[in-house]
């Protein structure tokens, strides 16, 4: 039911619901992604997945990576973007039915009784979270600042090490 | 009865505690306690402090396309609007009667949802509470304690959610955003492949369903008086019914039964459900308060979902779940069962039955039929009812000659049951709360009882740091005088700003 041997190493998990206003920053980073997949045949390594929010369930969905990327729309981020190393945890993301990065990594940790890949979470600055409103004009800017650091710094790319990724906005 | 505390007299001269935002609750949801200088409650509302806009929403839009569209009016049932769009929708074409194939098609995706759902529900929301206790500590109370405490537990409902989503995923052609059902029907047949992928863990599915109704028969035979009697209220309770009184959650006419379960309305066609059912404005919700038109306000609100449906079936059409009902109605004493937690024993046997019922229906040769489209008159108006994984679910729409909608009207499940979470809080407050000091642990029960109604409270927002717990200490002078917040990664402590939400 979950196993997938052949998984690609790199998992871009981008969550959010696209008519929600900024929320859609990571549904809309998604596409950007998938299109340059498709544009220009690169980052073959990558699997893209996305949702409204993050379940328990998607802890499957770690197995077999290297590294997972979590994108998603952030009310507390300083603009435009922050990008962080994220480490398994048991926070209380019980608010609500959505979970936090942190603790889907703990939960892949207690069901499999192994260390989650390394991961990181790409987190988008956001405003307006209203249904059927539009990306904000701040948040597009956002979006694009976002998708040029995930591909001028070569996140998907290349190697890289935690050590070599601080704290970023 | 609980209903004076709706209103207080003189709420200007008591202490106000808010609840905001209700934690493992989906959407924006608060709860306000007045009490007095004695911390006596004097009134207890659940708000509803988003305004939600769904009709506006869908307006203008053409009817081809809100079968997709109003998925993303939630992110915790998307599958329910998609599949009660898809009803509203076939009614517009004029399709009345879907092929085999189809209908098969959609109701294996709607098993999947609910059992989904209903996992998620009780193994990472509810489980906590049950399992330890409501006054247990704070940072143990959730999913992360359950895995540490119960292993085997908490990764049977990390694999039965993951189950439910792999057959929403099989009929629905995605994961999320799915196209499966369109206007007349589905867009695609079950391959022989597909079927084998998901008979291959169904078994397993069903034995965890049954050990987990095991579970809460267990948890609730421990306390059996303090959970009969927790949040209980008597309630009339509705649901839909397939034509011989079979538990049915995709297509059926709608049955009310009274507290005492004698039959209010039977078999009612839901396209005439305005003549039935009326939806109530209240000054302080967004959220209305529909009940039952022949019984009035005061008397004709109602509960949906689980406990409704299980309570107003006259069986289960799976050996296993009807078992599992008979033994749920013996603690009714020939009466429906109304207590608040024995949502979570019926949210259980739903569960159970819909692994069976998958299991059935990946033996059944018309879900590889090419057969999946039928056409007929275009209508004026189409009214789709299905029963959503937390209660009854309404879509109606009106279109104009080009196709476009005029006119939307949503009656969502948590809706239906916004007077009795409301009912339910009261009982609380009155009985646990009453002339204490308010504690964490205490304001959880209130959270408690609205949790055993699994409320959808708004939709697929959820951004980072948008949701704290914060609860207001004011006094009789609308002074504040304390304050704590959590904030979603778990923290708790005096907030930053002081800004008052209460």
């Amino acid at each position: 039911m979950t196993d997938e041997p052949q998984a690609r190493p790199i998992l871009v998990f981008a969550y959010g619901n696209p008519s929600r206003g900024d929320d859609a920053l990571g549904p809309a980073m998604y596409e950007l992604i998938e299109a340059q997949q498709q544009k220009a045949g690169l980052l073959n390594n990558v699997s893209l997945l996305t949702d409204f929010q993050l379940q328990i369930e998607h802890a499957t969905d770690l197995q077999h990576r290297q590294r997972v990327i979590f994108i998603d729309a952030s009310l507390t981020a300083s603009p435009p973007y922050e990008f962080h190393p994220v480490l398994p945890e048991q926070d209380l993301s019980y608010t609500t039915h959505a979970m936090s990065p942190a603790a889907v990594l703990s939960v892949y940790q207690q069901i499999n009784r192994q260390p989650p890949p390394s991961a990181y979470m790409l987190s988008i600055r956001g405003y307006e979270f209203g249904l059927g409103k539009p990306l904000s004009g701040r948040a597009r800017s956002h979006l694009q600042a976002a998708f040029e650091f995930l591909m001028e710094g070569h996140v998907l790319n290349h190697e890289w090490l935690v050590e070599a990724w601080p704290s970023r906005s | 009865m609980t209903d004076q505390l709706e209103t207080a007299q003189h709420p200007e001269r008591l202490q106000r505690v808010v609840i905001e935002p209700l934690t493992r609750v989906e959407g924006h949801g608060k709860v306000t306690l007045l009490l007095d200088d004695d911390n006596h409650i004097k009134q207890a509302r659940l708000h509803i402090v988003e305004f939600r806009g769904f009709e506006k929403f869908i307006q203008g839009r053409p009817y081809w396309e809100l079968p997709v569209l109003v998925q993303r009016l939630c992110g915790i049932c998307p599958v329910s609007h998609h599949l009660v769009a898809a009803k509203a929708t076939d009614m517009l074409i004029g399709a009345t009667q879907l092929t085999p194939a189809a209908e098969k098609i959609r109701r294996l995706m709607h098993f999947g949802q609910t059992l989904q759902s209903h996992a998620l529900h009780f193994f990472h929301l509810c489980s906590p509470d049950l399992l330890f206790g409501f006054d247990d500590a704070v940072r143990h109370r959730n999913i992360v304690g359950v895995i540490e405490d119960h292993p085997e537990i908490a990764k049977q409902g990390v694999m039965l959610r993951k189950y439910g989503q792999e057959v929403i995923r099989v009929t629905a052609g995605k994961r999320v955003h799915g196209t499966g059902a369109i206007p007349g029907g589905v867009n695609k047949s079950i391959s022989t492949d597909e079927r084998e992928y998901l008979r291959k863990d169904i078994d397993q599915v069903i034995a965890w369903s049954q050990a987990a109704v095991e579970l809460i028969k267990r948890i609730f035979s421990e306390q059996f008086d303090y959970h009969m009697a927790f949040a209980t209220i008597d309630s009339n309770m509705m649901s839909m019914i397939r034509a011989d009184g079979a538990f049915d959650i995709y297509h059926g006419g709608l049955r009310a039964k009274d507290p005492n379960g004698q039959t209010i309305f039977d078999h009612v066609d839901y396209n005439s459900y305005e003549q039935y059912l009326l939806e109530g404005v209240k000054s302080w919700s967004y959220m209305k308060f529909p009940f039952i038109r022949s019984l009035g306000s005061e008397n004709g609100w109602y509960r949906v979902g689980p406990l409704a449906r299980v309570n107003n079936c006259d069986f289960f059409t799976t050996p296993l779940a009807e078992q599992a009902r008979k033994d749920f109605m013996d603690v009714g004493q020939d009466r429906p069962v109304q207590s608040t937690l024995a949502y979570h024993w019926a949210r259980l046997i739903e569960l159970l039955h819909c692994a069976e019922a998958i299991k059935d229906l990946l033996f059944d040769d018309d879900l590889l039929s090419d057969d999946l489209l039928v056409k007929g008159d275009m209508q004026a108006r189409g009214i789709g009812v299905l029963e959503a994984p937390r209660g009854t679910l309404f879509h109606h729409y009106e279109i104009n000659e080009d196709g476009l909608v005029e006119k939307a009207n949503l009656i969502v499940s948590t809706t239906n049951n916004n007077q009795a979470m409301n009912e339910s809080i009261r009982q609380v407050a009155n009985h646990y709360l009453d002339g204490k000091q308010l504690t964490e642990p205490l304001l959880n029960q209130v959270e408690v009882a609205i949790r055993a109604y699994d409320p959808c409270l708004s939709c697929a927002t959820h951004a980072l740091g948008k949701m704290p717990l914060e609860v207001n200490l004011l006094n009789s002078e609308g002074e504040l005088l304390d304050r704590l917040q959590k904030r979603a990664d778990g923290a708790v402590g005096i907030p930053a700003d002081r800004e008052n939400r209460g």
